[in-house]
């Protein structure tokens, strides 16, 4: 492929040119482990910016206005709303301590003024509304402007309560608890594309729930078998087909995906499309299973694509195509020779998620030491970035990084041995329609924007 | 279409010079991994890492446990759990009260402000 060069493509020159924009959050070294977030997600229209994180709390940002008079501050994310979604929790029937960590926030499409999300834990799925108040009604009958009430004898006179302009107030309240549906721990849940009903995964199985109906869900998918030690592989992760209603996927820790179709049967324990990529027998070793596991799985916008993420790479996969991706992007390969060392620091068991953007022209995904990585499907160009306080000047560029694997260390270049592991990107998000975007390192939350843009 | 050395994208045709240099590194690092835990399943990957990932959350103590040792105490005051409610060992049954109670979150995230 002319012009790769020597180890590395050029940063996304004509294509990119990501800027840093905002950066959330506490600055102090010692990081409480209830800060540490563990979810992003843009809502449809790219003006709300959720995230969730371990302490099971939910903070919403929202995108201003374009403001003439102050040209840079050009769509900054600002906090809308803030909630307590979660609590920690003991079942004292199973002796199990459930955590309060939100693994998952999916927005529904904006169907009136207010919003919802659905927020979910290890066991319990909650849908949020927040909605607006910018009004109170002033002038009751029955109680005083500060509420007390009023001695019923007293009043003489009816008269009407009018609505004045108060400051605006965003509340966010919990409308449907969908609790008691899994035995074990969610991973995914996915709203479905007719707007009514949403699936939710743990390890074992699947459930498809109505919005509207909180004490009954339909098992769609269940793995479990009849011996638990004959338990091969879990469900890592599934997502309902963004246009195609009846139809969804669902990854496994084997490094496999299947889609179902639920117009095919009520149980889709058999599936209609089986992917994996086949592999070299003589390539297998004991990490080989492990870092084929399937860490995240996302339909392309389109709805023809799907992307999926293992430990070292990013798989695109055309649906039509069920024996082998379309396309290969490695993420970090040069940790396949330190593969001992993160399996003993659990490293090789962190899940990392991937995105794309709106247009399915590009993908996203994090990887260690707060780098995160960028593949242009169309230039085949990819990029190493990364998410750091010193590269936190307003309007900024971000100057690509580069990991020497051997040899002779580059200026600027950071070598393989040096790479923080506790630094780890796990989660981002690209807005549904311009090139903003939002990493999630640790406890702080980054926000790029394009500078074309 | 194949991605040609140097390059990270590859278009379905894996590149046999690229897949022999890939062997090498894991082979060795699994040899490494052996030489440290010989006694490592021999099931790669196999049901030991799952069940410890579905039994994730487990705590503390049994319930069956709790009840025998509730009927058993029935006659004797239960001890308490004394200055250290993390030492659960010996006679002592934890029992919900002594368990340390979880910190719960309720402090705004630093995220909003």
């Amino acid at each position: 492929m002319a012009g790769a060069g020597g180890g590395g493509c050029p940063a996304g020159s004509n294509d990119f040119q990501w800027c840093f924009s905002q950066v959330k959050g506490a600055i102090d070294e010692d990081v409480a482990e209830a800060d540490i977030i563990s979810t992003v997600e843009f809502n449809y229209s790219g003006d709300l910016l959720a995230t969730g994180d371990k302490g099971g709390r939910v903070v919403i940002f929202q995108r201003e206005q374009e403001n003439k008079s102050r040209p840079h501050s050009r769509g900054e994310y600002n906090v809308y709303s803030t909630f307590q979604s979660h609590e920690p929790e003991f079942d004292y029937l199973k002796s199990l301590e459930i955590e309060e960590k939100i693994n998952k926030i999916r927005w529904l499409p904006q169907q009136n003024a207010a919003h919802f999300l659905l927020s979910t834990n290890d066991k319990t799925i909650k849908l949020w509304k927040i909605s607006e108040r910018d009004k109170r009604a002033e002038g009751y009958n029955l109680k005083d402007e500060d509420g007390r009430l009023r001695d019923p004898f007293r009043i003489t006179a009816l008269r009407v309560p009018i609505l004045k302009p108060m400051d605006l107030m965003v509340e966010a309240s919990p409308r449907r608890i969908f609790a008691n549906a899994h035995t074990y721990h969610i991973n995914s849940i996915s709203v479905n594309s007719d707007h009514e009903t949403y699936l939710s995964a743990d390890d074992l199985r699947i459930n498809l729930w109505h919005l509207e109906i909180t004490d009954r869900s339909f098992n769609i998918v269940d793995i479990k078998p009849a011996n638990m030690e004959e338990l091969t592989e879990v469900i890592t992760a599934a997502e309902f087909h963004p246009h195609q209603c009846n139809v969804f996927v669902y990854s496994s820790s084997k490094g496999t995906i299947r889609l179902c179709d639920m117009r095919s049967s009520a149980l889709c324990d058999r599936h209609s499309k089986f992917f994996e990529e086949p592999e070299d027998p003589s390539s297998r070793s004991f990490f080989s299973e492990i870092i084929s596991s399937i860490s995240d799985v996302k339909f392309s916008h389109s709805g023809r694509y799907m992307m999926t993420r293992d430990y070292l790479s990013v798989k695109v996969w055309d649906l039509n195509m069920e024996s082998r991706p379309v396309e290969t992007h490695q993420v970090h390969e040069y940790l396949r020779s330190k593969l001992c060392s993160l399996y003993e620091n659990d490293c090789i068991f962190d899940k990392f998620e991937c995105c794309w953007n709106g247009s399915d022209s590009a993908i996203m995904t994090g990887s260690y030491n707060n780098f995160f990585r960028m593949f242009d499907r169309d230039t085949r160009r990819d990029v190493t970035l990364e998410a750091s306080r010193e590269s936190s000047k307003p309007r900024a560029s971000l100057k690509p990084r580069k990991v020497c694997t051997g040899g002779k260390r580059k200026k600027d270049e950071i070598s393989v041995d040096s790479l923080d592991f506790n630094k780890k990107i796990l989660h981002t998000a690209w807005h549904p329609a311009d090139n903003v975007i939002a990493v999630a390192a640790t406890n702080n939350l980054y926000i790029f924007q394009d500078k074309i843009n | 279409l194949a991605g040609g050395p140097g390059c990270d994208v590859c278009y379905g045709l894996v590149e046999d010079t690229q897949e022999k240099e890939g062997i090498l590194p894991e082979r060795a690092e699994e040899a490494k991994l052996k030489a440290k835990y010989p006694s490592l399943g021999q099931k790669p990957g196999g049901s030991d890492f799952l069940m410890k990932r579905l039994q994730k959350g487990q705590k503390y103590f049994d319930s069956g446990d709790y009840n025998m040792a509730k009927a058993k105490m029935k006659n004797k005051q239960l001890p308490s759990a004394g200055p250290d409610k993390n030492l659960v060992t010996g006679d002592h049954i934890p029992t919900p009260q002594d368990l340390p109670q979880r910190k719960s979150s309720l402090v705004t995230s630093k995220l909003a402000g």
